[in-house]
């Protein structure tokens, strides 16, 4: 546009930029230079202690049987919450785009509902409905004559007892953009597909699926970044037991950092966890390019 | 046939999806120990509010409850001010290193903020500022997913509309001002709830940043107090509406806002 100036434009952008940059680009730079140094509780009272060690903290983690269970954990709860979770939301938009259907509003709300409402207070009450004797859960399982599961108490349950909440809370978001997606799909490639008398698994196959590939791309990195996050959950529900068995990376960079103020350290579990997302992210592109 | 059994199966999957919400209502309106019962029960036998009483008069959550509304809004609308004029500069303005700048600011929401935290945290302990509301505010003064929100939406205003407000003689930030703000209102309010109920709902962070009881957000302190109170599930479900029912309320009024949002910020360049 004419006499609009490039001094306007930095005006502003000024405030905005200097507080990302300020706030978010700097502590990025500095964490990884703290994970490059012994930085401990010290330290904190007196920074000339701080000396440099080099790659010592990402090395020392890779001996440190914690953060391999913890890592193991997030992956557990990562590769089994996101397919699982973007499967439901697949499903409940099919459902809710279904022509049949009336009243899609009040189903919409009610599946999208636990998206907004608050990690931390939802973490609380799941926890008493896993109650193992007086929780909403075993009484459930116990109408199909299923003995109560100690869900949080037993260290085989507990990770799934979070998988199955996790789900629950998360699937009405990616629901939201599986239904845009499908909407921008034609009804005539249906059309079509009906007139050749195709079923419907084979119209889900051959056209849904593959109409949708860009929608579940997105989906599927943002689902994955954020279940990478893991903390809330275990630290609610399980503080990270039982036997460590809901661990997370996140919580582990928590403790190590914020508990035990070996800062150094736990720099190098933060940085490791951008790591992992970042080549998470980089496969997911490459996935799905490779299925076209 | 096919319409009965999709209805059936709306209407359980829904009610399931509600459950967990249901029995929060109905526990937080229950005496001590009426909540820990087999078979549970869904309504409150004697009704009571007790325990909201505790936590109001004995466990001062009114505190908690007003840092939490009082940092949403304030990091809603400072972040809403930033936000929008970055968002216009970057959809309506030319100067050099834009793209660049724009695709450097778009690849780094893939670093997850738990990376920030420690160098904020000794940041901002060095100036004096954890446990204070600016150790909250701070972080959220801009946020680049709300860059990206509003230029995306300012860019369908069309070019037209601005210039002639410059013939008038209408200064940059006056075109800002009558001009951008009112036509971008919906993506604003979409931004507004997004950045409410998200530091609302925030935890990791306020349980860094904030030390003291009296400075906690709900979320901290609810999970502080489930420390000391594993066996009151009453105290804890009303502990829990508390929490939750400003989000459902704001969700509620302006839920249309909110799906738009999620919808933009699907749409791919």
């Amino acid at each position: 546009m004419k006499n609009f100036s490039a001094r306007a434009a930095y005006f502003f952008l000024a405030p905005a930029l200097s507080a990302i940059f300020i706030f978010f680009f700097i502590p990025v730079i500095a964490a990884f230079v703290i994970s490059l140094t012994d930085f401990d509780i010290y330290a904190l009272g007196d920074y000339s202690t701080v000396r440099f060690i080099g790659l010592s903290n990402y090395v020392e983690l890779f001996d440190d049987p914690l953060f391999w269970t913890a890592l193991k954990n997030t992956f557990y709860y990562v590769l089994v919450a996101s397919p699982l979770s973007i499967a439901v939301s697949l499903g409940a938009a099919m459902l809710l785009n279904s022509k049949l259907v009336k009243l899609k509003g009040i189903f919409r709300l009610s599946y999208f509902i636990p998206v907004v409402t608050t990690l931390v207070a939802v973490a609380i009450v799941w926890r008493f409905i896993y109650h193992p004797k007086f929780g909403i859960m075993n009484y459930f399982l116990s109408w199909f004559n299923i003995n109560p599961v100690d869900w949080l108490g037993d260290p085989v349950w507990a990770m799934p007892a979070i998988i199955l909440m996790s789900v629950w809370k998360n699937f009405g978001y990616n629901m939201i953009i599986f239904i845009a997606g499908l909407q921008n799909i034609s009804e005539d490639l249906y059309e079509a597909a009906d007139m050749e008398g195709a079923n419907g698994l084979q119209k889900f196959r051959s056209i849904t699926l593959p109409m949708l590939a860009p929608t579940t791309l997105f989906v599927s990195i943002i689902t994955m970044i954020g279940f990478f996050q893991l903390f809330a959950e275990p630290y609610v529900m399980t503080q990270g037991g039982p036997l460590n068995s809901t661990l997370s990376i996140v919580q582990y960079m928590y403790q190590e950092g914020f508990r035990w103020w070996n800062m150094g350290y736990s720099a190098s579990i933060a940085f490791v966890l951008f790591f992992i997302i970042f080549i998470g992210t980089l496969i997911q592109f490459k996935l799905q390019k490779s299925a076209r | 046939m096919k319409k009965i059994f999709l209805y059936t199966f709306l209407i359980i999957t829904s009610l399931v999806t509600l459950v967990p919400f249901i029995w929060m209502l109905a526990a937080s309106f229950m005496p001590d120990g009426d909540a820990s019962v087999f078979p549970p029960t869904f309504i409150p036998g004697p009704f009571t509010i007790t325990q909201y009483q505790v936590l109001f008069e004995r466990l001062n959550v009114a505190r908690n409850f007003f840092n939490s509304l009082f940092l949403s809004i304030t990091v809603t609308f400072i972040s809403l001010f930033f936000n929008s004029m970055a968002g216009y500069a970057f959809a309506k303005y030319k100067f050099k290193g834009k793209n660049q700048l724009f695709n450097i600011l778009l690849s780094s929401m893939i670093i997850p903020s738990q990376v920030t935290m420690l160098p904020l945290f000794l940041m901002l302990k060095s100036i004096g500022l954890i446990n204070t509301y600016m150790a909250i505010i701070i972080p959220g003064l801009a946020n680049i997913f709300g860059i990206f929100l509003i230029r995306q939406y300012v860019m369908s205003i069309p070019d037209s509309l601005l210039e002639a407000a410059k013939m008038d003689g209408a200064t940059d930030f006056q075109i800002y001002r009558r001009v951008i703000i009112p036509l971008a209102t919906p993506i604003l309010v979409t931004l507004a709830i997004f950045t409410f109920l998200g530091t609302w709902n925030d935890f990791l962070w306020p349980l860094i940043a904030l030390t003291d009881n009296s400075m906690y957000t709900l979320p901290v302190s609810l999970a502080n107090l489930m420390g000391e109170h594993t066996k009151d599930p009453e105290l804890m479900m009303a502990g829990s509406v508390i929490t939750i029912i400003p989000v459902i309320i704001v969700f509620l009024v302006l839920q249309k806002y909110y799906v738009r949002g999620i919808m933009m910020g699907s749409v791919k360049e």
